[in-house]
């Protein structure tokens, strides 16, 4: 376990961009929040407080949904708010409700077209001391994020005969194959498995391995491997342990990325980040706005807050990223204060507070 | 006759009161019941020949009247060879190990093309946790029941145009209505309570949706038995946490594929959870889960695969054939050698070769 810590605190050494020279300079860097809905603001206000706690440079610039559609990005999410994540280039977002009703885009949506997101991470892995039937997970998905099965090229034919079209294209697959590599050598992670369907859709899934091949080329030093999707699911469920990053379209990576939430414990455990174009990364909590415990200090935070970490991880603030992450870690393997959804009996309150104080210790 | 022999027919017919719980009515059979039946047999690619090895000699040894017609087909193959078709449609009944698909050689798979030629639209797998072998999971016994001829499989793709490539799926509400019938059919006469319906129509809102309407259509006929949805990502994150909860699962062609590989996985195995596939005529039985898996290079060398999902396939074919009291024998000495624990192959744990385990097998045959 503690070669997996050291190996998720090597983090990226890539050089990149302004974000790193502002915060050499000492200067705070500023991030969209979206605390979203039902439990959001509560485990969003937890985010704050232990980052404070911490004394992490970011200044939040918190943007609530709208309560009416604005026309400029014909959903409930104002123009402001996604100029706001342009501009940042980082944000967090907790869980958003789509209201129900027509003329109006899902927010999910909205900010995966409008900010370009094209590649979804997810980091995966097993919390010691949450006992799940699985202890020994490791790994990272990352699903594309803008074609595929989600083209919402739909049609009826004749009566009582429909067809929906998949789309691969050689532009998204290549961006997405780019990043998961990037993302595997920035992290030190040994392997890339290219998840498929190839030997049915030979074309759409064919050009995918294409252009995961090509970019495989280019990185020697990582192992590159493609796998069936339904050997994939099989080998995941008998041994996760096998697998390190695994790249695929939308729909495998839907199914996948779910498929190994469910591995170590569900969604209200699992980070996840969105890569958009021009660099731009919205870490998110991948769960429901759970409505009937909202306002309760019932909810649990971690999802958001391991969001949270890998958003710093992005920024390069891989000491900040594994104070936090390891005062969580800690926190729940303590198994003193946790959740209900845990099993445990602490208030979100007191969860916050554990984190808070077992930040000092493990911090480098 | 003597009565030694005699005696010795006689025990075909009466299932072992010790080992087999599941039928203690001594079975009847109807005159002429003995009288051989003609199955085809494809041994197939890789580790086929070995399992499909298997189930011949375990036939052999039960006495079991079947003939088989032995073809050789293999997955490089432009076309099904003459004759097979020819044959499964006068036997009704096939047996096949797995054939190899090219990836992306611009051959289309032989086992869909032969699904596709048969019309066999309902693949069956059923994934049990099996005494013996040690899970994550316990109470596991899912039917996943898919839609076999449409859907994603269609193979209808194209390059529209240079670097952008489209790929069609289809749904129809003939063939939903169809394996919805099936599953509800399926679940009514093996007394399961509950099907439920896999899909992803909160994106594919038409293509799903379809399926959903004629699944709503179908379980309205059938009020005795529960009927709900499920997303596909949260099906198989439910599969990994809370198995028990799925009974009978009916679902779109790809998503079948998946959900009966997670499932399998989850229960012990590809190489323990039998299935087939079947038609308003036609039925061929296969390893259930990853059926065209023909297993890695290694395996086949050292001829250790596991042959007990064709062997459990293959009693249920003897049940499809009418022969329950075969298919008893078969599965409760295939449950015994597992159980024993002494010989099994790798992927349950052991060093087995296939025919140590089929020999278990043949010892245990009462």
């Amino acid at each position: 376990m503690a070669a997996q810590f050291l190996r998720r605190a090597v983090g990226s050494h890539t050089s990149s961009s302004a974000l790193r020279r502002q915060f050499s300079t000492g200067a705070p860097i500023t991030a969209t929040l979206f605390p979203g809905d039902g439990i959001g603001p509560e485990i969003a206000e937890s985010v704050k407080q232990i980052f404070t706690a911490a004394q992490i440079p970011i200044d939040w610039e918190e943007h609530f949904v709208g309560k009416e559609v604005d026309p400029r990005t014909q959903s409930f999410l104002t123009w402001e708010s996604l100029e706001s994540v342009r501009r940042n280039k980082v944000g967090l977002k907790g869980p958003m409700a789509t209201p129900i009703g027509k003329g109006h885009r899902s927010l999910n949506l909205t900010l995966r077209k409008e900010l370009n997101l094209y590649a979804n991470v997810r980091p995966c892995f097993s919390l010691p001391g949450y006992k799940t039937r699985y202890d020994d997970v490791d790994l990272v998905t990352i699903r594309e994020n803008t074609e595929g099965e989600y083209s919402g090229l739909e049609h009826q034919v004749v009566r009582g005969v429909v067809e929906s079209i998949k789309i691969i294209t050689r532009q998204a697959s290549l961006r997405v194959a780019e990043h998961a590599f990037q993302y595997a050598k920035a992290h030190g992670r040994k392997r890339v498995s290219a998840i498929h369907k190839a030997n049915i859709m030979q074309k759409t899934d064919g050009l995918f391995l294409k252009c995961c091949r090509e970019v495989a080329e280019k990185y020697p030093e990582i192992v590159y491997e493609e796998v069936v999707i339904d050997n994939c699911c099989m080998m995941l469920v008998k041994n996760p342990a096998l697998f390190d990053v695994l790249v695929m379209p939308n729909l495998y990576g839907d199914i996948i990325s779910d498929l190994c939430a469910g591995l170590i414990g569900g969604l209200g455990l699992t980070p996840s980040c969105n890569i958009g174009e021009g660099g731009i990364a919205l870490a998110e909590a991948v769960h429901g706005s759970a409505p009937d415990i909202a306002g309760k200090n019932m909810a649990n935070p971690t999802a958001l807050l391991l969001s949270a970490v890998t958003m710093l991880r992005h920024l390069e603030l891989n000491d900040k990223a594994d104070q936090v992450q390891n005062a969580v870690l800690k926190t729940i393997a303590e198994g003193k204060y946790r959740t209900i959804d845990l099993g445990g009996k602490s208030s979100t309150t007191d969860f916050t507070n554990a984190i808070c104080d077992n930040l000092g210790i493990g911090s480098t | 006759m003597s009565r030694r022999q005699s005696l010795q027919i006689l025990k075909k017919f009466i299932p072992s009161i010790t080992r087999c719980s599941t039928r203690s009515v001594t079975y009847m059979p109807r005159p002429g019941d003995g009288s051989t039946r003609k199955v085809t047999l494809i041994p197939g690619d890789g580790i086929g020949p070995l399992v499909t090895g298997a189930v011949e000699q375990v036939m052999d040894a039960m006495h079991a009247p079947i003939v088989f017609e032995k073809y050789d087909v293999h997955g490089d193959m432009k076309k099904i060879p003459e004759g097979v078709l020819e044959s499964i449609r006068e036997n009704k009944v096939c047996i096949k190990g797995g054939l190899m698909t090219p990836v992306g050689g611009g051959v289309s798979s032989l086992n869909v093309h032969l699904r596709k030629e048969l019309d066999l639209y309902a693949s069956l797998v059923h994934c049990f946790n099996v005494k013996g072998i040690q899970t994550r999971h316990d109470n596991v016994d899912i039917v996943v029941i898919r839609e076999n001829s449409e859907g994603e499989y269609a193979g209808l793709e194209h390059e529209v145009v240079p670097g952008v490539v489209e790929s069609l799926k289809v749904i129809t509400k003939f063939c939903s209505e169809r394996i919805a019938k099936y599953a509800f059919e399926y679940a009514y006469l093996n007394n399961r309570k509950k099907v439920t319906a896999v899909h992803k129509a909160n994106i594919m809102k038409l293509a799903d949706g379809l399926f959903l309407e004629s699944c709503r259509e179908i379980a309205a006929q059938y009020p005795t038995i529960e009927y709900n949805e499920i997303i596909v990502d949260n099906c198989c994150m439910q599969l990994v946490s809370k198995p028990e909860q799925f009974d009978v699962m009916v679902t779109p062609n790809l998503y079948g594929n998946l959900v009966s590989n997670v499932a399998a996985g989850i229960a012990g195995g590809t190489g323990v959870m039998p299935g087939g596939n079947v038609g308003p005529e036609h039925a061929v039985f296969e390893q259930g889960a990853s059926a065209g898996n023909v297993g890695k290079l290694e395996l086949v060398e050292q001829k250790k695969a596991n042959p007990v999902a064709l062997l459990l396939s293959s009693a249920m074919m003897l049940r499809h054939l009418q022969f329950p009291s075969f298919a008893d024998r078969l599965e409760t000495a295939v449950q015994h050698v597992i159980e024993e624990g002494k010989y099994r192959t790798k992927d349950l744990g052991g060093n087995s070769t296939t025919q140590q385990v089929v020999d278990a097998v043949l010892a245990n045959l009462d």
